[in-house]
């Protein structure tokens, strides 16, 4: 007894150990998003925050109309997302053929190439479609980015559900629409939920396609940190504070539903 | 009705396109001089209500690779874009670019730079106008120097930098002899190599474009430049680019930096750095020649040829790099922080010698860099830190690499170059350059 609690509270250091770890550069980046200039590359813990940095980036990009973006981006594209990933996984969960582990392998495949290695059919796609610095570009490229995650995912809670209780409801006669809507939809929720978060935290972080395929008008918040990267002069407050300002409202989200996200991403793990 | 109300909706979307302002999408890199020209541009809208200005603002590599995009597929997104001294001839060479012409009398060409004219021309034809324009030179502590009682000549040699790091490394203070690129990539590490190794007397390539990297020159400059690192340089140097060594030297933890001249002003701004009024500025060090001694690169502004409003674009980069912009721009912050390396009447100016310790040095080096003789010996190829040819990005980086693992000590400088050499050879016989 004495032994195994010993044990675990090895492990409970561990956890916070590595969890610091992990926080550590974001808590840097927050500190010096509130230092000057010149004091950014100090070590320093202790100094006299300002909020400099800040009314410069206000003052030199439009920190709203990024923000909107990213947000029609993210939602937008995670709706769309789920609208082609649930009915392929409500499919493959509760008819499955023997092909269905093959295709769900095959689709996750798709994460495995580099994209950057198809960058320049899809620009040339994006270009004659009109879709180059277009907001509804780049709902359809993420939603097709995350395709795989939300079918497998979704595939996964949809498993969790005994097939007995679906078979029920249409012995008592409930039609495809009562089914979801009364049987299925409050069963897989929390996983959903979840996953929808998931999505579109992804979704708010690609900054691959937003930097590629937008410019001037549809750019999201990635493209406003990268324009104050740089490698000729020293803007680490400014750049920090750019960051702060656009992970923000990702990481407020999180913190508010991080019970359920932690909850609906061990649910099919620890069966 | 209904025809009465298609008929006035129409005459109205014929208004609106009439009244509509052109809009010229600029992309553009992030540095000081940038943003002070994206600060002071509603004055060039409220001359010009016609034209509206919207910015795209990126880091150089993220630019770089967008910019390519753009143009090669001929997308239009952008109007105006910064192009370095690299990419301009070999874009204007493909047909991408507008060329320059009918430039104004009062745009005063020939005020700019003709090292920089000639770099962003191609078969003499202007096809950028420089925005700014920077050479390398050597910055030194002054304070350091004058304790341990050493003088630094107007032009030092690379045995004289040797003496100078060894004297003035005192690690236990955390002060290193020098700092130097160390970073991989061909814009990064190689800026400096390169014009290490054309003062040692090598160059890239020989006029049949048979690649020299296993020279001796090459070693020489190599195990040089990875001794001078080891024992007087920082740790971690494989790390550092243009800003870590920046930050390295403003914050007093170098003695010595050979880097870009527009570090100068960022390490006089007493609000950048803990160094300023303690720097001193003289050339580049040389070796066995002066040729290729200091670089030569500018960003400069360049109009593709699918853009829809290029005339618009045209004015404004007219406006951007014109003398009366400079005078603007000191007007606003001071002479020090005005775009630094286009115009000689920039240095010309006594206000703008008195401001700025660094200017004399700078103009000298700007003056002084030829990228169409860069080498002790002739070679088929333009530029100075960098091979004017679209292969020398890809093989540039490899070389790179392989001498930022010598440093770090993962391999020998002869395993280096032997990699190096190769990957060079590759490039320009798949190029066609080698028969």
């Amino acid at each position: 007894m004495e032994a195994s609690r010993k044990k675990v509270g090895l492990l409970d250091i561990l956890a916070w150990l590595i969890a610091l770890v992990l926080f550590f550069p974001i808590f840097w980046m927050a500190l010096t998003a509130f230092k000057t200039e010149q004091g950014a590359y100090s070590p320093d813990l202790f100094f006299v925050p300002t909020l400099d940095s800040f009314r410069e980036v206000f003052a030199r990009s439009d920190y709203k109309a990024h923000a909107l973006n990213s947000i029609y981006i993210s939602f937008g594209s995670t709706i769309l997302c789920f609208l082609l990933a649930i009915p392929a996984a409500y499919r493959m969960a509760f008819f499955p053929t023997p092909k269905t582990r093959s295709t769900l392998v095959w689709m996750l495949s798709t994460k495995m190439m580099p994209s950057v290695g198809v960058l320049l059919p899809i620009y040339l796609l994006a270009k004659s479609a009109g879709l180059l610095d277009s907001i509804w570009g780049l709902i359809l490229i993420c939603a097709l980015m995350n395709l795989p995650v939300a079918v497998w995912m979704s595939y996964t809670y949809f498993c969790e559900i005994p097939k007995a209780i679906l078979e029920a409801a249409r012995v008592d006669g409930a039609g495809l629409f009562h089914e979801m809507r009364d049987i299925l939809a409050p069963m897989a929720l929390p996983g959903i939920s979840s996953t929808a978060l998931l999505l579109i935290i992804l979704s708010w972080n690609e900054s691959f396609w937003s930097i590629n395929l937008t410019s001037a008008k549809a750019a999201p918040l990635t493209v406003f940190i990268a324009s104050y990267s740089s490698p000729e002069g020293l803007f680490w407050a400014k750049l920090s504070a750019a960051s702060l300002l656009a992970v923000a409202p990702i990481m407020v989200m999180g913190w508010l539903t991080q019970k359920r996200l932690v909850s609906g991403l061990t649910f099919g793990a620890v069966k | 009705m209904i025809k009465h109300l298609t008929s006035l909706a129409l005459f109205l979307m014929a208004l609106t396109s009439f009244a509509a302002p052109k809009t010229v999408t600029i992309a553009a890199v992030n540095n000081p001089a940038m943003i002070e020209l994206k600060k002071l541009s509603p004055k060039f809208e409220a001359a010009n209500p016609d034209i509206k200005l919207s910015w795209v603002i990126v880091e150089e590599n993220i630019l770089r690779g967008r910019v390519t995009t753009d143009i090669s597929t001929g997308s239009g997104q952008f109007d105006l874009v910064f192009l370095g001294l690299y990419e301009t001839p070999i874009f204007a060479k493909r047909g991408w670019l507008r060329e320059m012409k009918n430039l104004p009398a009062s745009y005063e060409v020939e005020d700019v730079f003709k090292s920089l004219r000639d770099g962003l021309s191609f078969s003499n034809k202007l096809y950028a106008l420089p925005f700014y324009g920077e050479s390398s030179m050597l910055m030194y502590r002054k304070d350091l120097f004058e304790a341990k009682g050493l003088k630094m000549p107007e032009q030092p040699t690379y045995d004289d930098i040797q003496k100078f790091a060894a004297a003035l490394t005192d690690k236990s203070a955390g002060i290193y002899g020098i700092t130097l690129r160390g970073k991989p990539g061909w814009g990064e590490n190689m800026a400096f190599i390169g014009t290490l190794v054309n003062t040692s007397g090598g160059s890239w390539f020989d006029m049949k474009w048979k690649p020299q990297i296993d020279t001796p020159e090459w070693k020489n400059a190599v195990s040089y430049y990875i001794n001078l690192m080891k024992n007087y340089g920082p740790p971690g140097a494989t790390a550092n680019g243009f800003n870590e060594n920046l930050t390295l030297f403003a914050s007093g933890k170098a003695a010595m930096w050979i880097d870009a001249t527009v570090a100068a002003g960022s390490l006089s701004d007493p609000k950048e750095s803990q160094v300023a009024g303690k720097v001193g500025f003289a050339r580049a060090p040389i070796a066995v020649t002066p040729n290729g001694s200091h670089w030569l690169w500018s960003w400069a502004f360049a109009i593709p040829t699918a853009s829809k409003s290029g005339e618009a674009a045209e004015k404004f980069a007219l406006w951007a790099t014109s003398k009366e912009y400079i005078n603007l721009c000191a007007a606003d912050t001071g002479w020090a922080t005005v775009p630094p390396g286009t115009r000689q009447s920039t240095y010309e100016n006594p206000e703008y010698q008195k401001s700025s310790p660094f200017a004399a040095v700078t103009l000298q080096s700007l003056q002084t860099a030829d990228p169409t003789n860069p080498c002790l010996h002739p070679v088929p190829y333009h530029g100075i830190q960098l091979v004017g040819i679209p292969e020398f990005q890809s093989f540039g980086t490899v070389v790179g690499q392989s001498i930022a693992g010598a440093l770090a000590g993962n391999m020998s400088v002869d395993q280096a170059l032997k990699a190096g050499q190769a990957a060079a050879t590759r490039a320009v016989r798949q190029g066609g350059y080698l028969k």
